[in-house]
């Protein structure tokens, strides 16, 4: 068990250089780019830098993962220089770093390590399920690296085109991948068990595959200019604390089903190989209640964010369209369930089936609405 | 204590039981899943849509069921808010039936505890130390101080003092924060919503207009004057006109609510990409007001709202404000006369044609500086193309039916000929069907009018047909009168058919009125004759000859025909081809009000605030009991928490090694 208690506290003395790293590159950043972004945009850089810092306070892998994304990033500007044209000349573009490319690669990594996960699980192999965590780890730093050149590449299409990727289904699809993928990493860290990897990858898979549907079948992964209204520092905040929200509730799914599935052979046999190789009940039942916790707090500060930007995009913060209604719809679900949880004290297997439950209405309100209901949100129609 | 009757007693239990079950967690489960099921069917039915697509959807028995439930508008019905009051009522109660106890927790420290059930604890250790008692208590009540604990000792007995600490008490005020924020939320939006309005419609005061009439015609009731209320409501305003009101849509039909000030637009602007996409939508808007010095100027976009006096100025929406067309009508058969006739109109201006005996009214409605769609010519419908400007309009019967029209202004290319395109359909259902109408070499369409009125000429294809029949009887050994006569006039007939009702009118006739056992054999050659007579009509058109025809004219005739052939279905006679514009654009503006908003905002902030403590501040307590006994000092220590016991077990664990190192001697005995 991990002595690690103090996770996202203070700052550790041993970890001064990441502080004055981050330090370096928000100046870096701000020296670049100052005459281009307002203070909005300023005081989101900053927000940025210091979450990062929190967050990889105590999380070595996170800093690992930062410092690769960036390096990589920074190499792929590199040889792009302002030629679009190179990522089919460069070889290490067209075949590592261009969005498409190591979006490519984050999928090919993503569906390794889902199989590696459930193959270290069927064999009881703790050397196997380290790999799993390896390659969820390269996965979602090419999934990182590509939002970020894409990012590059919009602002590279033309003049005023650039945006940050988070626009349409497709570049959310992906956001939703890595987001998931560090929710996971950090917990699999924190309780030291890598054998829910293969059910929360599932659901990443399941993201990384319609991804690629999307992409070779409608041509998603073109670049196309931002519709007027999306046109607002607010996307920057609004759309990734809305996936820290839909990433949690989705691993709090997973795990629900893992939990049904222990809890289901347990009752059989108490000791098959399965509830041996598996996590114990009620630490998973703590996971899923943790997971949903995180989600809930994101979602409702992203749903808050979101009334913000429709407050000054739409002319009322609130309207009752559909992606907001469901919103309201997915807050008012995980808002029962933590009251069951946490006063009525429900757990176990009605909450399991509960959170799988929350998934699918969770994932109507993310692409449902968008593919049956028409509204003023209908940005990344199918 | 006066006595308690029966009546009182039973009266109190009842308000009690209300109390308890208004505060109830059940109830509250239970009115979050309600709220959250009920909001579905406003996503799933339209909300707000005319009230006549609803009729058609449902069929009247249904759409009476549905109206009186308030689904249409399900947001606002009475029992949506009756659920929404409830759940607002549950989470008030629930705050002040736990806020005593939750106060209390947040800062007492609980001094009162038992050595007995400070033992029984799921987290409990205890050890010796040789030091004193008053030393062991100091230095323990520094090291939960070090530890971010607030602490007091409590003389127990005369031996014993007990510490009790704690920290995160905050973590109570994150149930605090979070309900009494649902509460401000609904409060802070109940003034925004349009409840003061139903509840000023249901005294009578306000009667909703559902007539399409002009500000000036709609009647007082329907007017709202200035004041503090709340609105939401959008206002259509032409580039160089101004509006000092701007409309509620309320169900099926709209208030009208006057503003403080007066609107002014000077120009309305719509930016691109490169590739055609609208990139910014844009509006220069000049504020008049009595309480300021002059007039000012301010330019909105979509996310740049204007905000003056507490009302919020959106761009939302663009339409045509306008614009001047000039137009000119060219027959399409007799009853339009033979020339051109120029008409200038203006978009959303009606007016009566007089063509033949048929009087028809001719309704623009709108016009399109440029369209931007996908090329038909390439196979990837992504390439995108700039088809010109283009107008709508409607021709509308005396007995009120009406077709609908899409005319562009430039010739379009299709195969590397030019073609004059116009959509017809029936009905705003049905797609546009297009026709196209073939441009000559001076890219008029003058040469199709005449070749189209030579069809017409009845002297003319009188000739042609006498001629032709001639050519074909030649080889016959004598005359027959009664054959010629009869090839002449069907020769004729052939061609007033094919100008009545074209292709389709002709092969009716085959099929119905030539005799079954010929039909096969004839039938190519009516066609074939028809086709002859089609081009001898056409060369007899000045400079056109079978000698010298280009392939250019051929394929001219061609089109000719085709489109002739199709004109029946076109029903208009004329085509209406614009030569000028001016463009003149409306801007779409949402003008909010919204006094409850800060209000909003601030439940908003509290609930953030709230949910983070709730989950990430974790109340934990530690106690520890110091006792002198015969030879060391007694140390017990026991933990609690509300949230994460997983990391509490570590914590605990952790802290009491700690603590028995630094206070206590070796033979530590470990509790839980």
């Amino acid at each position: 068990m991990t002595t690690n208690t103090e996770i996202m506290t203070k700052p550790a003395a041993h970890t001064w250089w990441w502080y004055a790293l981050l330090l370096l590159a928000t100046i870096g950043i701000l020296s670049v780019y100052h005459e281009v972004l307002d203070v909005y945009e300023v005081s989101i850089l900053m927000f940025t830098a210091i979450s990062m810092g929190f967050v990889g306070n105590h999380w070595p892998g996170f800093r690992g993962h930062a410092i690769a994304v960036a390096m990589l990033s920074l190499i792929a500007l590199q040889l792009y220089g302002t030629n679009l044209e190179a990522a089919e000349t460069n070889g290490l573009l067209k075949y590592m770093l261009a969005s498409q490319s190591a979006i490519m690669w984050m999928s090919v990594f993503f569906i390794a390590a889902t199989f590696t996960y459930f193959g270290g699980l069927i064999f009881r192999s703790d050397y196997t399920e380290k790999v799993g965590s390896v390659f969820t780890w390269i996965a979602t730093t090419f999934g990182m690296t590509g939002l970020m050149v894409r990012w590059r590449e919009t602002h590279m299409m033309g003049a005023d085109i650039g945006y940050i990727p988070v626009s349409n289904l497709y570049e959310v699809f992906i956001l939703f991948a890595v987001v998931t993928a560090l929710l996971y990493l950090f917990y699999e860290r924190r309780y030291q068990v890598r054998s829910l990897g293969g059910f929360v990858l599932l659901v990443i898979s399941a993201a990384v595959i319609f991804q690629l549907w999307y992409a070779f079948e409608r041509n998603a992964h073109e670049i196309q200019p931002l519709v007027p209204a999306l046109q607002s520092y607010w996307m920057k905040i609004h759309v990734p604390a809305n996936f820290i929200g839909y990433g949690a509730f989705a691993m709090a799914a997973m795990i629900g089903i893992a939990y049904l599935l222990v809890s289901w052979r347990s009752e059989k046999n108490p000791d098959s190989g399965l509830v041996k190789a598996m996590p114990p009940l009620t630490m998973m039942d703590d996971l899923m209640y943790k997971s949903i916790a995180l989600g809930f707090a994101f979602f409702t500060v992203a749903t808050i964010l979101g009334a913000l930007w429709a407050a000054e995009a739409w002319g009322g913060y609130w309207s009752w369209d559909p992606k907001e209604t469901w919103a309201l719809i997915v807050w008012l679900n995980y808002a029962a369930w933590l009251h069951m949880r946490m006063t009525k004290g429900w757990n176990g297997k009605p909450m399991a089936w509960w959170a799988i439950v929350g998934l699918f209405v969770t994932l109507f309100a993310f692409l449902g609405v968008n593919m049956f209901l028409s509204g003023l949100h209908s940005y990344g129609s199918l | 204590m006066s006595e308690v009757t029966p009546k009182d007693h039973s009266h109190n239990s009842y308000s009690r039981r209300l109390f308890l079950f208004l505060g109830s967690m059940e109830l509250a489960i239970t009115l979050l899943l309600t709220l959250a099921i009920a909001s579905v069917i406003g996503t799933v039915l339209q909300q707000n849509q005319p009230y006549a697509d609803y009729v058609i959807k449902f069929g009247p028995f249904w759409f009476e069921v549905f109206e009186q439930l308030g689904l249409y508008d399900v947001y606002s019905s009475i029992w949506f808010i009756a659920i929404l009051a409830l759940l607002v009522i549950s989470t008030s109660v629930c705050v002040i039936r736990h806020f005593p106890a939750m106060a209390k927790e947040m800062w007492q420290l609980r001094t009162n505890v038992q050595k007995k059930s400070l033992k029984a604890m799921h987290h409990s250790a205890q050890w010796q130390s040789n030091a004193t008692m008053p030393s062991v208590a100091n230095d323990l009540q520094h090291e939960f101080k070090k530890l971010g604990f607030r602490s007091r000792q409590t003389v127990k007995q005369d031996d014993a003092v007990l510490i009790s600490a704690m920290r995160g008490g905050m973590n109570r005020l994150g149930y605090l924060f979070t309900h009494i924020a649902i509460v401000v939320i609904c409060v802070g939006g109940l003034f925004d919503s349009n409840m003061p309005l139903k509840f000023a419609e249901w005294r009578g005061e306000i009667k909703i207009e559902t007539r399409d009439l002009s500000i000036r015609e709609i009647p007082a009731e329907s007017r709202l004057a200035v004041g503090s209320q709340g609105f939401r409501g959008s206002v259509s305003i032409p580039e160089g006109k101004a509006a000092e009101v701007v409309f509620l849509p309320v169900r099926d039909g709209y208030l009208l609510q006057a503003l403080p000030f007066r609107i002014e637009v000077k120009d309305f602007r719509i930016e691109h990409y490169p590739n055609g996409q609208p990139k910014s939508f844009e509006s220069d808007l000049v504020i008049h007001d009595d309480q300021l010095a002059e007039p000012f100027e301010s330019t909105i976009a979509v996310n740049h709202p204007l905000i003056y006096r507490g009302h919020s100025i959106y761009q939302s929406s663009f339409s045509d404000g306008g614009s001047s067309l000039s137009i000119d009508a060219w027959p399409l058969d007799s009853r339009a006369g033979t020339e051109p006739v120029s008409i200038q109109t203006k978009v959303f201006e009606n007016r009566q044609m007089l063509w033949g005996e048929e009087t028809m009214q001719l309704e623009m409605t709108s016009f399109r500086p440029f369209n931007i769609n996908p090329d038909p010519t390439e196979e990837d419908e992504r390439n995108l193309r700039d088809f010109g400007p283009n107008f709508t309009f409607k021709l509308r019967t005396e007995t009120g039916e009406a077709r609908e029209y899409e005319n562009y202004m430039f010739p379009v290319e299709r195969d590397g000929r030019e073609y004059f395109l116009s959509g017809v359909r029936n009905s705003p259902a049905e797609s546009f069907a297009y026709l196209y109408l073939p441009v000559d070499e001076d890219g008029s369409l003058q040469q199709f009018l005449n070749y189209s009125a030579l069809l017409r000429d009845e002297e003319l294809v009188s000739d042609i047909a006498n001629s032709m029949m001639k050519e074909a009887l030649a080889m016959l050994p004598e005359r027959d009168e009664a054959l010629e006569a009869s090839l002449q006039q069907t020769l004729e007939t052939l061609i007033t058919m094919f100008v009545r009702g074209g292709f389709d009118e002709v092969r009716d006739f085959i099929d119905n009125n030539l005799p079954d056992a010929e039909r096969d054999n004839l039938a190519p050659a009516y066609l074939g004759m028809l086709r002859e007579m089609l081009a001898r009509i056409y060369f007899s058109m000045d400079g056109i000859t079978p000698q010298t025809v280009t392939n250019d004219q051929l394929l001219f005739l061609q089109d000719s025909v085709d489109t002739i052939g199709t004109l029946s279905r076109y029903g208009s006679p004329v085509f209406l081809q614009l030569t000028d514009f001016e463009h003149v654009q409306s801007t779409g503006l949402q003008i909010a009000k919204a006094p409850g908003k800060n209000v909003v905002y601030f439940g908003c902030a509290l609930l953030i605030i709230g949910v983070f403590l709730l989950f990430y501040l974790p109340q934990r307590r530690l106690w520890a009991w110091v006792e002198e006994g015969a030879e060391h000092t007694e140390i017990i220590l026991a933990g609690s928490t509300n949230r994460n016991a997983r990391e509490f077990d570590t914590f605990f664990n952790e802290q009491q090694t700690v603590l028995a190192t630094k206070t206590g001697n070796s033979n530590l005995e470990p509790g839980s």
